[in-house]
């Protein structure tokens, strides 16, 4: 099998989707985030702005989103196929959700009357706490394995069995984290009344992370059995955890020292490093069977061909360049404070 | 029903919903970039006033069109599971690239575009507009090479039996142009323009005949006909060509566009008619020969028909793609006639006298959007019954393990979030344009001073 730097390819495949789904979590993250407090705002000029924060970035973000699935779909087909028509019904509503978010952001200030406003308002803020806790709800899934035989065929149940107690706590975990992702990001972008409402509401915001985390992190501990025999075999990669830890402990100091930017880059790091946990911890497989492990599907049997990961490869080593370039670009002629004119939302 | 006829309907319906938009995106994303180029050119404010308004659309379009986009993406997967580990290996490249390339850059650049007007210099905002618009381009080039591989797949090998067969690329610039490719993306990129340029016609057409923005209209209506004018114009020769490929590459989907059944006789060209799928006949107006004539310049050349394959491996609505083939190429044809007249009337200088011609501009932005979808209804249909031709059955590459109830549900949501969705997109075009570029009644002395 060919390598790259000591890495064979479905490896270095498996770095780029991790890469690509952390960028969409952190960007995302506080976009979904920031959505997720939207009824906490009582006035609607406050609502407004919170919206025009992210305004010009959404759409880019999603970008993430896009890229990853089809990374996902060009490097694993197997894993892509398999995942989503076993997932049929949770995907479906989130790509529903979706929708609904892109059209609230699109027509909520569109029009002035009330019940108009108040309709989308509720959308709004419903699409992004219910995307949030899908993305959580599918990734435990993925880590309590599927139910799956012989050629990847699902058996497990069709519509609400993704719905276990885990997936809840991991769903409500993820809205928690993207919350407080969210109101670091909105600190950043608004000044005055509605920047001290968030600065009260950050707070509440931590705790709930925290509980849940904590909860969350008990509870897979205790109930999934050999999470940590990774550990054991490689007790270095313990460094994950704890780094996962103290990136959490940094946060309230910074923003009690109101050092929001930093605060923002360290609770990305969280997401970061508990994706990077969660990666670790699969290795090599990426879904795995809860009937019999040779079933599962892992970076080997669901790679696509030397020849197509290489190609994708160099494709990647291209294109991430000029992504970078444009989003550094997009992120400069947008930073500060938000300006509502004529163009806004 | 039984789940590969919902999953087809599903795809059926999301694409179709899909495809009203991008084309729009991509032909407003090209009129923009002359708009806002004359504008630095020239330094006249009427084409910024014109580009911020169109603007103001195409966000629109091209936010509906992400949206319905990223269904598209999830929805091999989660219908297709079977299909999608079957070309996972060379669509997912084209896939890669498209979002990397393509749509990284489009949507990178639209914030700025959006919202830039005030934070960057006239001439960043200009390169905004391009960069939104070539993305928009690049993203049709790797979907239509993904969808082009899989009627005349190129560049591959099949390796594994079974439930384990499935394509790898052996030769990825072989796979991108393979034998249709090339055509296919002129002739989409075309039909793109045609939609956005028979946008602008129709509503500058309206101003005009309703007396409004009279200036403006007539620079943007001048702009849009030159380029539907050529581009009509041209889309007759890649549209010459797919079909030639066709001829070469997928002979069964070649005799189903004209309803040419004898196995190996001269065949005729309809303007129109109606395929009997019982007795294999066609009845209506034709020329006799033509189709033969098109492909070989020979009335009497025999070109290979439905009978000459097992009927197993013909498309079996080979009425459905007749008419939407026919439908198709006969707007083509109205579209060339229409824009020629119309030029000639600029050149002779009486174009915006005659109001009857504003009247069919005004809803002629109905044409261009039904013939890109009846054009991919007979690519598509005409290509089963395989998914991949010659290699894959559309009925082997749903997901197996997906029921029809569940697809029964997504369906229904879809048709709900999208009926509400059109809806919303009629509301909102009809109030941008009721509302105009800028408002004449509350400031009929603003637009002077652009002038």
């Amino acid at each position: 099998m060919e390598t790259f730097l000591g890495l064979d390819y479905p490896t270095l495949w498996y770095l780029v989707v991790g890469l690509l789904f952390s960028g969409y979590a952190i960007l995302e993250g506080f976009d979904y985030g920031a959505g997720a407090w939207h009824l906490f705002f009582r006035k609607d000029l406050s609502r407004r702005i919170a919206i025009n924060a992210i305004g010009p970035l959404w759409d880019a973000n999603q970008v993430w989103l896009i890229i990853g699935a089809g990374a996902l779909f060009a490097g694993f087909p197997v894993m892509y196929a398999t995942m989503l028509s076993a997932m049929y019904v949770p995907f479906m509503l989130f790509l529903m959700l979706l929708v609904l978010r892109s059209a609230a952001i699109k027509f909520r200030s569109a029009e002035e009357m009330k019940w108009w406003r108040k309709t989308w308002d509720i959308i709004y803020f419903g699409s992004n706490v219910l995307i949030s806790f899908l993305l959580g709800v599918v990734l435990a899934n993925i880590l309590q394995g599927f139910e799956l035989g012989e050629h990847y065929s699902y058996k497990g149940g069709m519509f609400f069995s993704f719905l276990n107690p885990y997936a809840i706590m991991v769903g409500l975990t993820t809205v928690s984290l993207f919350m407080t992702q969210g109101a670091i990001f909105l600190l950043l972008k608004t000044e005055g009344r509605l920047h001290a409402r968030l600065t009260f509401l950050l707070k509440k915001g931590m705790i709930f992370f925290i509980v849940s985390f904590a909860a969350t992190s008990l509870y897979t501990l205790v109930f999934l059995p050999g999470v940590t025999d990774k550990f054991k075999e490689y007790p270095i990669f313990f460094i994950i955890p704890l780094l996962a830890f103290l990136s959490v402990a940094n946060i309230p100091r910074l923003v009690s020292k109101k050092k929001y930017a930093y605060a923002l880059v360290f609770s990305s790091l969280t997401m970061a490093f508990l994706l990077m946990l969660v990666a670790f911890q699969l290795y090599p497989v990426l879904l795995p069977s809860t009937i019999a492990s040779e079933y599962s599907v892992t970076i080997y049997n669901a790679a696509s061909s030397q020849k197509s990961l290489g190609i994708m490869l160099t494709i990647v080593a291209i294109g991430s360049p000029l992504l970078a370039g444009y989003f550094l670009f997009l992120y400069k002629t947008f930073n500060g404070k938000v300006k509502l004119d004529d163009t806004s939302y | 029903m039984d789940t590969e006829i919902l999953a087809r309907i599903q795809f059926a319906f999301t694409i179709a919903f899909h495809y009203i938009y991008p084309p729009l995106s991509i032909g407003l994303g090209l009129i923009m970039v002359f708009m806002e180029g004359m504008y630095l050119k020239t330094g006249n404010k009427q084409y910024e006033v014109l580009t911020r308004f169109w603007l103001k659309i195409f966000a629109l379009t091209f936010g509906i069109g992400v949206a319905t986009g990223i269904i598209m993406e999830f929805e091999f997967g989660t219908n297709w599971a079977v299909y999608s580990r079957y070309v996972g290996d060379i669509f997912g490249s084209a896939l890669a690239a498209e979002g990397l390339f393509a749509f990284g850059l489009e949507s990178a650049f639209l914030g700025i575009l959006l919202f830039g007007w005030n934070r960057v210099s006239p001439k960043v905002h200009f390169i905004s507009t391009i960069g939104v618009f070539l993305g928009s381009m690049f993203s049709a080039v790797w979907i239509v090479v993904a969808n082009s591989w899989q009627q005349t797949p190129a560049g591959y090998h099949i390796v594994g039996e079974d439930f384990n067969a499935r394509a790898e690329v052996t030769d990825f610039w072989a796979m991108v142009f393979n034998p249709s490719s090339v055509d296919r993306i002129i002739h989409v990129w075309q039909g793109a323009f045609l939609a956005g340029a028979f946008l602008v016609l129709s509503v500058h057409a309206y101003y005009l005949i309703k007396g409004r923005y009279v200036e403006i209209s007539k620079k943007a209506f001048k702009i849009a006909l030159g380029l539907a004018t050529v581009i009509s114009l041209t889309q007759l020769f890649s549209g010459h060509r797919s079909a030639e490929v066709v001829a070469e590459h997928q002979p069964a989907k070649l005799a189903a566009l004209e309803g040419h059944y004898e196995a190996n006789g001269a065949a005729d060209m309809y303007l129109f008619g109606w395929v009997d799928n019982e007795t294999q006949e066609v009845t209506g107006l034709k020329v006799p020969g033509g189709l033969s004539f098109l492909l070989h310049q020979d009335f009497e050349e025999p070109v290979t028909g439905l009978k000459a394959f097992p009927k197993e491996d013909r498309p079996s609505q080979v009425n459905a793609v007749f008419q939407f083939y026919h439908i198709m190429v006969s707007i083509g044809m109205f579209l060339i006639g229409l824009t020629l007249y119309a030029s000639y009337l600029w050149w002779r200088g009486t174009l915006f006298e005659k109001k009857w011609l504003l009247r069919i501009f005004a809803f002629s932005v109905l044409l261009p959007q039904i013939a890109n979808q009846v054009g991919w209804f007979a690519a598509e249909m005409g290509r089963q019954p395989w998914i991949v031709y010659g290699h894959l059955r559309t009925s082997e590459g749903f997901s197996q393990e997906v029921s029809s109830n569940q697809i029964l549900f997504s369906l229904i949501l879809f048709l709900v979030v999208y009926t509400i969705l059109f809806l919303l997109f009629l509301y909102s075009v009809n109030k941008k344009i009721k509302q105009g570029p800028y408002d004449e009644a509350k400031n009929p002395d603003e637009f002077l001073k652009y002038v």
